[in-house]
């Protein structure tokens, strides 16, 4: 299986703290999926599709996925589409 | 209470960080190069693999291509190397204050008190090791004992993904069958002064009158006595970035001798690259340029001058490095190694002395460093005509013809 990286927009929500959270991703063709839970937030390389950052480990549609904050800019580890 | 210190080394850095970014990468041949699509760029940083097939840092692109047919260049991000150095030093504050770089990729820590013995030091270090691994997806190898010289001597004994206990018992039984220039601070020249006196291994060293060593070598005879006995007592020094390397300097030791200026030249510019990026990490500028050059009968001498305005630019202190370089050496013979060192270094915000009326110099220096702000686009700005513009290139020591393209870029040690 091959991967890609993939850059996507993501709907944050802040605290009085400043501490922020992922509510929801949309994806490239505009879709909306909303993070049921975060499960775990930790510092973490992607062994997938390279790079490093604080990692989410978050519940989409009841499906586990790593949601990765790499300096400002959040990526997923995508299913590369073979062609 | 004896010292718990750790060295960490990431093992071949710019490689790794290069692999980390791009799984693709791995189980590749990799070499990060200069000016890849030039057949005379350089190869600044090789994995293990590209190792194998006998890619030497500093050789041409073109004699590893013919080492290696297969192999894969990548030009260097040097902003990045600086993020992962940076998130590896974070990663290390974690277990302790007092931290030392040594260059990017290395560091030595102080777990005293934190670790209570070596057994202790060696767990934590299993637990460091690990974790840049996850967080960063890069191996590390630590050497663990009681003084910064055999800490980092365990660190190279073992590569990758290791971690290597020099004990303080007995310590010569594990090191003192390895040469004597494995310790750092004895370099192949006065590695090849004690092979003359019958000195071949760490034990050898040991056990030498340290009063003979005294007259060989002066005060470092004394030193590299001292180290091979475990006796180094230097502290593991707190920098941060404000109290960072009053200097910053970037070397290496050709695989082949230097014949010509062209080719130092480009060997110049590329070291300039990460002394000029370190400055930029620093926040400072440097007001002068040393240069250290090593003949191939391996004679050092060094140079330095003042810069008429402090820089960043790397492309200017390669210049100046480079005129300093042709003004002084007399071309005996063929040059092994170039250090390029930026001393007397300002911070940026400080005000620095220039006459009332902007010189051309200032203005040439801020058009420099305007040009290496951007990594990405270096290239194109560094490219034919600014640099046969360079006062370096009338001065006749390179062909018009030869003109080096060079990308620049920086090279490891
Ligand atoms: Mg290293």
């Amino acid at each position: 299986m091959k991967y890609e990286k993939i850059y996507v927009s993501v709907g944050l929500n802040v605290d009085t703290e400043g501490e922020i959270r992922p509510v929801a991703i949309r994806w490239r063709n505009g879709k909306i999926y909303e993070i049921d839970k975060i499960r775990q937030k930790t510092c973490a390389a992607s062994l997938k599709v390279g790079g490093r950052g604080i990692r989410y480990t978050v519940m989409i549609e009841g499906k586990e996925r790593y949601l990765f904050n790499e300096e400002g800019r959040w990526f997923v580890e995508g299913k590369a589409v073979s062609n | 209470m004896n010292r718990v210190i750790l060295h960490c080394d990431m093992n071949n850095f710019y490689a790794s960080v290069e692999c980390a970014l791009n799984p693709e990468l791995k189980g590749k041949p990799i070499a990060v190069c200069g000016d890849a699509e030039e057949r005379h760029g350089i190869v600044l940083a090789k994995n293990y693999i590209a190792s194998g097939y006998g890619i030497k840092t500093a050789e041409t692109v073109f004699s590893a291509k013919r080492k290696c047919p297969e192999l894969v260049t990548v030009r260097p991000h040097f902003d990045i190397y600086m993020r992962y150095s940076r998130l590896a030093r974070e990663i290390y504050t974690r277990y302790t204050p007092l931290i030392e770089p040594f260059g990017l990729d290395e560091c030595w820590l102080d777990l005293t008190g934190r670790a209570l013995n070596e057994g202790e030091g060696v767990a934590l270090a299993n637990e460091i090791k690990n974790t840049v691994k996850r967080e960063l997806g890069l191996t590390l190898s630590i050497g663990v004992s009681f003084n910064k010289v055999f800490a980092k001597l365990g660190s190279d004994m073992k590569k990758p993904d290791a971690v290597t206990l020099i004990p303080q018992k007995d310590f010569l039984s594990v090191i003192g069958g390895l040469s004597a220039s494995e310790l750092i601070g004895i370099g192949g020249s006065t590695g090849a002064r004690l092979n003359v006196y019958g000195i071949e291994i760490i034990a050898e060293l040991a056990s030498f009158s340290k009063n003979m060593l005294n007259q060989m070598f002066g005060k470092c005879g004394e030193q590299i006595w001292k180290y091979a006995n475990g006796l180094d007592d230097s502290p593991v020094t707190l920098r941060d970035t404000e109290a960072i390397d009053k200097s910053a300097g970037n070397g290496i030791t050709a695989p082949c001798d230097l014949e010509n200026g062209d080719e130092v030249w480009k060997v110049m510019l590329e070291l300039s690259e990460e002394v000029g990026h370190r400055l930029v990490l620093y926040g400072k500028r440097a007001a002068g340029v040393v240069i250290q050059i090593k003949d191939n009968a391996l004679n050092v001498k060094q140079w330095q001058c003042q810069l008429e305005c402090p820089t960043q630019s790397a492309y200017e202190i390669a210049k100046r490095a480079f005129r300093l370089f042709s003004e002084s050496y007399s071309w005996d013979k063929p040059v092994r190694a170039v250090t390029v060192r930026a001393i007397n270094l300002v911070y940026e915000g400080e005000p620095s002395q220039i006459s009332m009326f902007s010189s051309d110099g200032e203005k040439e220096n801020q058009r420099s460093e305007k040009i290496d702000k951007s990594l990405d686009d270096i290239r194109a700005r560094f490219g034919s005509d600014i640099i046969k513009n360079a006062a370096v290139l009338e001065n006749g020591k390179i062909p018009k013809e030869k003109t080096p393209s060079v990308l620049p870029g920086g090279i490891r040690k």
